[in-house]
């Protein structure tokens, strides 16, 4: 984050600050920057200020502190209207009264385009998110994902280089949601915009960024591609909040050779790769992914130390097994595996040995 | 699923039609629903359906000549009123029957005031003939045509006689005609001398300074309808309070208290006075007359335009204007564009209401109009109860009734009903 001025960012956040009441920070420090073309997404819970910076971004609410650049100027003292960032919002906001024609027309006209133009630019956009025979109805005539179409074809019939999308997919179903998801990215590439994208949906910023901001109490926790957040995140939070997660509690006994030796709250000894922690007797949280976990024997790495644990549940999701683990006294463990021929399911009641590759487990913070 | 694909009617289980089965198990249902409504039902049948019904039944009947006077009326049949002479002595000794029959009832000066709206001084002859009528021996005491031309002249006038051939029928649209400034000459309906027009001139009036009222509400109750809709609820209800509070207070108060206001030494003058903008001796006239009319039924009735548009508002998103300006357009822009053509439906509301509640608003004109500010609906309250000539009142309310409901029907035509919306 030290890279905060470089030449090729498109959008950047400097030291932004911002408070409703003048007693909280709802963002603190928020220092971000994005090349041109990439799709970033802003991930968190509720309340995360998340939401917050794309507003202030899209211009409807000010910084209390810091400055926020697009394309190298400062945007602080630019009305919305000026600043040619499209956005889709989380309920629409389809205009009720106009057609859908009429809905993508509105910024052509505000920007005095004439009609002939305007009817070309129209239709292209439509026929953009296969809704080309649409351009009569009202909005109140659509499904939900249609209308999500028409929102997005509306942001973008003005040709913005930056499009702002406020959980865009928080209304649809699942099934419709995954293959929005799919298009939203695909457009996106293809037209070679930028893209601000908010949501809380984890899975939904995995498979569509090209980075993801994870956001809590203001601030960026976590700045990396999907990859590596899920792989190697940077903190107990972050690991927490993406993807499923083992936690276990313990004080770091040594650190050799890149390798934490970790003694749990119960005795026992494991492994782990030092994260947060830097030296011996610090308190930490070890991290490990339910797919990372080892029960085979033969497939356990040598020398690798091992937990007892006990099967409490085996739980059958069809692709995938979810077997529940009592491990170092607590029974909240669980373990993915896939559903494989030659998988072993496990029984409740079996006594099993657990372990992994110490790369795998990370000792993060407290 | 099966029974769809058999012919004829679909059967329940038990073999009796769906149909029947469905309705007989919602009768039950039916039948109490239509209880609880039927208290309402009746109190508005009775104090609403009725009441509209006799009025407007009241406008066109005129049963009390052929009833009072059924003789005459037969007799003065073959009468021709365009020849300028009195009728015959028949008719003069049907008269007499009916008459002698009519006092002894109490009944002839019912008639007489009935014939009076329409010809004036009819009531009088009336009277007096019925007094002395009742002495006499109506079997012998003839010729009578002289001795009711002695009783008064006025019974030679031919026009005396041909008012009552022309309200002789049991329905007459002669109250329609009187509301119109027109009246029944010999010769089909005539407008009154321009003298005796009021009617149209009031419609007029009414119509207009309704629309004015109208108007100004709209212009005043926008804004403060659009800051309650976009005020955090906590304060919005304080101010809500605020445009309720007028709403609860006596009507005559506030009616009062504007004449405090606007009046010649009222509270404006006297500031203006002492501003020196306007000269002692030459202080504005604002109440008794439209003005005060306008300003004091607007600042009633705003809250009837306030609360639909208040309740449209409060439905509009605010996302919408994020939206319009995110895509470029300016804070007007997207005002007029995007709110305004969402905020119309509650505009048409309020201003239906406050419309058709002013068209006939009667207290306000009558405290603060003067003469130049009355509404009609004050010149049917005198009809009502000072002339007492209900069969007016009830035709000038019909009219009335009958604009209310065209100007309905245009709006719906236009706008769409559908559109209105009270919350």
């Amino acid at each position: 984050m030290a890279d905060v001025s470089n030449l090729d960012a498109f959008v950047e956040f400097e030291r932004v600050q911002k408070s409703y009441d003048g007693e909280n920070l709802v963002v603190k420090d928020l220092n971000l920057s994005m090349p041109k073309g990439e799709f970033l997404t802003m991930l968190g819970p509720s309340g995360s200020g998340k939401t917050t910076c794309l507003m202030m971004l899209a211009g409807f609410e000010t910084a209390t502190h810091g400055d926020i650049r697009l394309g190298g100027t400062s945007i602080n003292n630019i009305p919305p209207h000026k600043r040619g960032i499209g956005m889709v919002f989380q309920n629409y906001a389809l205009f009720p009264h106009m057609t859908i024609a009429e809905n993508l027309s509105f910024p052509l006209e505000v920007r005095k385009m004439g009609k002939t133009d305007r009817e070309v630019k129209v239709m292209r956009a439509l026929d953009m998110v296969e809704m080309g025979a649409f351009g009569g109805r009202r909005p109140s005539q659509l499904s939900g994902g249609q209308q999500q179409r028409i929102a997005l074809a509306r942001a973008l019939v003005f040709e913005p280089e930056l499009v702002l999308m406020d959980e865009p997919l928080g209304a649809l179903d699942k099934q419709l949601r995954e293959k929005m998801q799919f298009e939203i990215t695909h457009l996106a590439h293809r037209l070679g915009i930028t893209v601000v994208y908010v949501t809380h949906d984890q899975t939904e910023a995995l498979t569509m960024s090209d980075r993801v901001a994870v956001f809590e109490d203001g601030r960026i926790q976590q700045l990396d591609p999907p990859d590596k957040l899920y792989e190697e995140p940077q903190n107990s939070f972050v690991a927490q909040f993406i993807g499923e997660n083992n936690t276990l509690e313990g004080v770091v006994k040594e650190i050799k050779g890149g390798t934490a030796l970790v003694q749990l709250d119960n005795g026992d000894l494991i492994d782990a790769k030092p994260v947060n922690v830097s030296k011996a007797g610090e308190r930490t949280r070890v991290s490990i992914r339910p797919e990372r976990v080892e029960f085979n024997k033969d497939r356990m790495p040598e020398g690798a130390h091992t937990l007892k644990a006990e099967v409490m549940e085996f739980i059958y999701m069809g692709d995938i097994f979810r077997t529940r683990l009592r491990v170092a006294g607590k029974d909240d463990f669980f373990v993915k595996t896939r559903n494989a021929p030659d998988q072993e399911r496990l029984v409740p009641g079996q006594e099993i040995e657990i372990g992994w590759l110490a790369d795998d487990c990370r000792a993060l913070d407290a | 699923m099966s029974d769809t694909t058999q012919s004829g009617p679909v059967l329940a289980a038990d073999g009796t039609p769906l149909k029947r089965s469905l309705s007989r198990a919602l009768r039950r249902q039916k039948i109490r629903a239509l209880m609880l409504i039927a208290p309402l039902l009746l109190f508005v049948l009775v104090t609403f359906i009725l009441p509209i019904g006799d009025m407007l039944f009241r406008s066109v009947e005129n049963q009390i000549v052929s009833e009072t006077l059924p003789r005459t009326v037969v007799a003065l049949k073959s009468w021709d009123a365009t020849s300028g002479e009195t009728p015959d002595e028949a008719v003069y000794a049907a008269l007499a029957i009916d008459l002698k029959m009519a006092a002894e009832a109490k009944l002839h000066t019912r008639v007489g005031s009935r014939l009076n709206y329409e010809k004036p001084g009819i009531s009088s002859l009336f009277r007096k003939a019925g007094r002395q009528v009742k002495k006499w021996d109506v079997e012998n005491d003839g010729p009578y045509k002289a001795r009711f031309l002695d009783l008064h002249k006025g019974w030679g006038d031919p026009d005396v006689w041909s008012t009552i051939q022309t309200y002789s029928p049991k329905f007459t649209n002669g109250y329609f005609l009187n509301s119109a400034d027109m009246k029944k000459g010999a010769d089909g309906p005539e407008w009154r001398p321009e003298d005796e027009q009021i009617y149209w001139l009031l419609l007029k009036r009414t119509m207009f300074m309704s629309m004015a009222i109208t108007l100004s509400c709209i212009a005043l109750a926008y804004p403060v309808a659009w800051i309650l809709a976009n005020l955090p609820a906590r304060t919005s209800n304080m101010l809500m309070i605020l445009v309720l509070l007028p709403f609860w207070t006596s009507l005559l108060v506030r009616t009062s208290a504007w004449k405090v206001m606007l009046q010649q030494q009222g509270v404006i003058n006297d500031t203006l006075v002492w501003l020196g903008l306007v000269g002692d001796d030459a202080r504005l006239a604002m109440i008794n007359n439209q003005f005060g009319t306008i300003v004091t039924m607007t600042h009633i009735l705003l809250p009837f335009m306030i609360l639909p548009m208040y309740s449209v508002m409060k439905t509009i998103q605010p996302t919408y204007l994020r939206a319009a300006k995110s895509l470029g357009a300016t804070n007007w822009t997207a005002f007029w564009r995007v709110y305004f053509p969402q905020s119309v439906p509650g505009i048409g509301a309020g201003s239906i209401l406050v419309f058709i509640l002013s068209i006939g608003y009667y207290i306000t004109p009558e405290l603060v109009g003067g003469t130049k500010g009355v509404f009609i609906s004050n010149r049917i309250a005198y009809h009502i109860s000072t002339s007492l000539n209900w069969g007016l009142a009830a035709a000038l309310g019909a009219i009335l009734l009958a604009l209310v409901l065209i100007l309905y029907w245009a709006y719906d035509k236009i706008v769409g009903i559908d559109n209105v919306k009270l919350g």
